[in-house]
């Protein structure tokens, strides 16, 4: 196989990355539906996270816990700070619904366009 | 040995009074409650400033792990000046919410506004203090989640809008930052800041690292509400509690102003931020097109609080500008800036929650012949106004008058009629609301609205009167600056 194919090839995971994070913004900035907006910006962080996973991997590297025979292991860092900002992800995505749930009792809809033009002829 | 823990304090303190608000429930607890936690809090940062001021950076272990695998509280002169306004602001808003909130939001839930009040201090005061990149994201994520909260207390429903469209763009500018401090990571090995400042040189300005760097500056750029980023302040600032306004327009962008000076100047160095990359004169383009466009808009906005968070952006371009010089003139101008206008926004937004309480609206056409009504409370408006504008004697004119000397030092004397030409942008739309409240017919549905409660205008007061002793004696607020100017050029 030619090397430039197996660069490709082997950062597949980066390729993932950059296709999520621009299908989320893409979903964010495109989609008048506001749970829509959430989705995609759950699929921006959740790209994110794949990014910090992907360099914590050693290549031959096993699992981080502590056992005999094994030498090389993948690094924990990344793992553990994206628990972490797996958990501020979920508490944006909660109080994120609940503001929708908040707008669609006073406006009665969830869509950007009826929330303008609601507020325009007020 | 309580002072040696003043760094972990100041965040523990109103960490722990949070869940304690809820607790309590009652609507005077939880105020006693969030009253002692944010003047222990400016208590604490008083000590700390003065102990940085004499023995120079202090540097905390958190839980005794040293650095860098351990998390590190490191606060040099610009955190210890940060921690000033967050902290200051904090105390004198606190106080005031009592009675502002009494009008705009359910007083049995006071507690809960109290709660994301602390925690949203909490999250600011965490960013500036913690020499740990991530966990500068962490502390970034409380203040802006507990941000959404407090501006969705808006009593309008436009609030809940403008709170969403904040954590969408809030969220975004969040996550970009935190593909900056992966990067950085995946390039240095390493998440402490300093750490990181130092190993970056021999690792070399590759392509990891130059997009970390991009990255970084759209994240904080959308935090700061830079021109073009900005289109979250507006709305936001307005629908807000009068309270909640007045506290973060005097201490959110201010932290993202934080973050982006500690990343650029300390952690990537001045040398990669201004001397590789270009960023020197696209940042003096954006600033000068932020002190423009958002004033021209202010002038022509019939609601006082827009008028204000136009303004507000228009300002940051001013800190933005003094950034972009890259000297130490120029930053500490920009530095500057941040305290000065924590003081005189602070100061106007409260104003404006006075006039709500009394006569619900800040509708320009509202406000007409109030003056005679509320001579005290107009009175705080003009002369935090006057400092907006930049008048001698005021705390506005000691930072414009820096920021010219750091133009006219670079030789750069067109930039200098800028700064005094979009002064003038500020004269229009203050004037405007004075020309409403001093020169114009009071109607008759307000003949006998009385003054602002004294709860109400101490506060206001506080910070107008600040406005003109900082204008007046300079030695902490230029002094701090220059010092903290002078060590970020330096770590370069």
């Amino acid at each position: 196989m030619p090397a430039a194919v197996v660069d490709f090839v082997g950062l597949y995971n980066y390729w993932i990355v950059i296709f999520l994070a621009m299908a989320g913004l893409y979903i964010v900035i495109a989609r008048g539906n506001l749970i829509k907006k959430l989705v995609g910006l759950n699929v921006f962080q959740a790209s994110v996270f794949i990014l910090y996973i992907s360099f914590g991997k050693v290549t031959g590297g096993t699992a981080p816990i502590l056992a005999k025979g094994i030498e090389t292991y993948s690094n924990p860092l990344p793992h553990v700070l994206i628990l972490t900002a797996i958990v501020v992800g979920v508490a944006t995505t909660a109080l994120g619904l609940a503001l929708v749930v908040r707008i669609r009792q006073e406006y009665g809809t969830i869509e950007e366009d009826d929330i303008h033009s609601q507020d325009e002829s007020m | 040995m309580l002072s040696a823990h003043l760094p972990a304090l100041i965040i523990v303190i109103p960490l722990m009074a949070a869940p304690l608000c809820i607790l309590l429930r009652g609507k005077d607890q939880a105020f006693g409650v969030a009253l002692l936690a944010t003047w222990a809090s400016f208590a604490c940062a008083c000590f700390i400033t003065v102990r940085v001021l004499a023995e120079g950076t202090i540097s905390y272990e958190m839980g005794g792990w040293a650095p860098p695998f351990g998390i590190e509280l490191r606060i040099d002169a610009l955190s210890a000046y940060i921690l000033l306004i967050v902290s200051g602001i904090g105390s004198v808003v606190a106080p005031y919410s009592r009675s502002s909130l009494l009008l705009e939001y359910v007083e049995e839930r006071s507690y809960m506004f109290y709660s994301a009040f602390l925690l949203c201090l909490c999250g600011l005061m965490g960013v500036v203090v913690t020499g740990d990149a991530f966990n500068l994201f962490v502390f970034l994520e409380i203040s802006s989640l507990s941000s959404y909260v407090l501006i969705a207390l808006g009593f309008d429903r436009r609030a809940l809008t403008a709170s969403y469209q904040y954590l969408i763009m809030g969220t975004i500018g969040a996550t970009f930052i935190v593909i900056s401090i992966g990067l950085l990571y995946q390039a240095t090995g390493t998440l402490n800041m300093a750490d990181i400042a130092k190993r970056l040189p021999a690792h070399g300005y590759d392509r990891t690292v130059i997009a970390a760097f991009g990255f970084l500056l759209v994240g904080a750029g959308l935090k700061i509400a830079l021109f073009p980023l900005h289109q979250w302040l507006p709305n936001a600032y307005t629908f807000a509690p009068s309270t909640v306004t007045a506290f973060l327009a005097a201490t959110a962008t201010k932290v993202s102003v934080y973050i982006l000076l500690r990343f650029m100047f300390t952690v990537f160095g001045v040398e990669f931020s201004f001397g590789t990359l270009p960023t020197a004169v696209p940042l003096m383009v954006l600033a000068v097109l932020a002190m423009f466009i958002p004033s021209i808009v202010a002038c022509f906005q019939t609601n006082v609080k827009r008028i204000l968070a136009y303004s507000s952006v228009a300002q940051i371009g001013y800190m933005i500008l003094g950034v972009s010089f890259v000297s130490v003139t120029g930053l500490t101008a920009g530095i500057l800036h941040l305290f000065n206008h924590a003081l005189m926004k602070g100061g106007l937004f409260l104003v404006l929650g006075a006039i709500i309480y009394r006569i619900g609206s800040c509708h320009i056409d509202k406000m007409a012949g109030l003056a005679k009504r509320m001579p005290w409370t107009m009175a705080a408006f003009v002369g935090g106004g006057l400092s907006l504008i930049g008048i001698p004697l005021t705390a506005g004119f000691v930072s414009k008058w820096y920021l010219i000397l750091a133009a006219l030092e670079k030789g750069w004397w067109y930039v200098a009629i800028l700064i005094v030409a979009s002064s003038l942008i500020a004269v229009i739309y203050v004037w405007r609301v004075v020309e409403s409240a001093y020169f114009r017919e009071l109607p008759e549905e307000f003949a006998d609205v009385a003054e602002a409660p004294l709860s109400l205008l101490v506060p206001a007061w506080v910070l107008v009167a600040a406005n003109f002793y900082f204008g007046v004696d300079t030695s902490l607020s230029v002094g701090m600056a220059e010092l903290a100017a002078k060590a970020l050029m330096g770590a370069g």
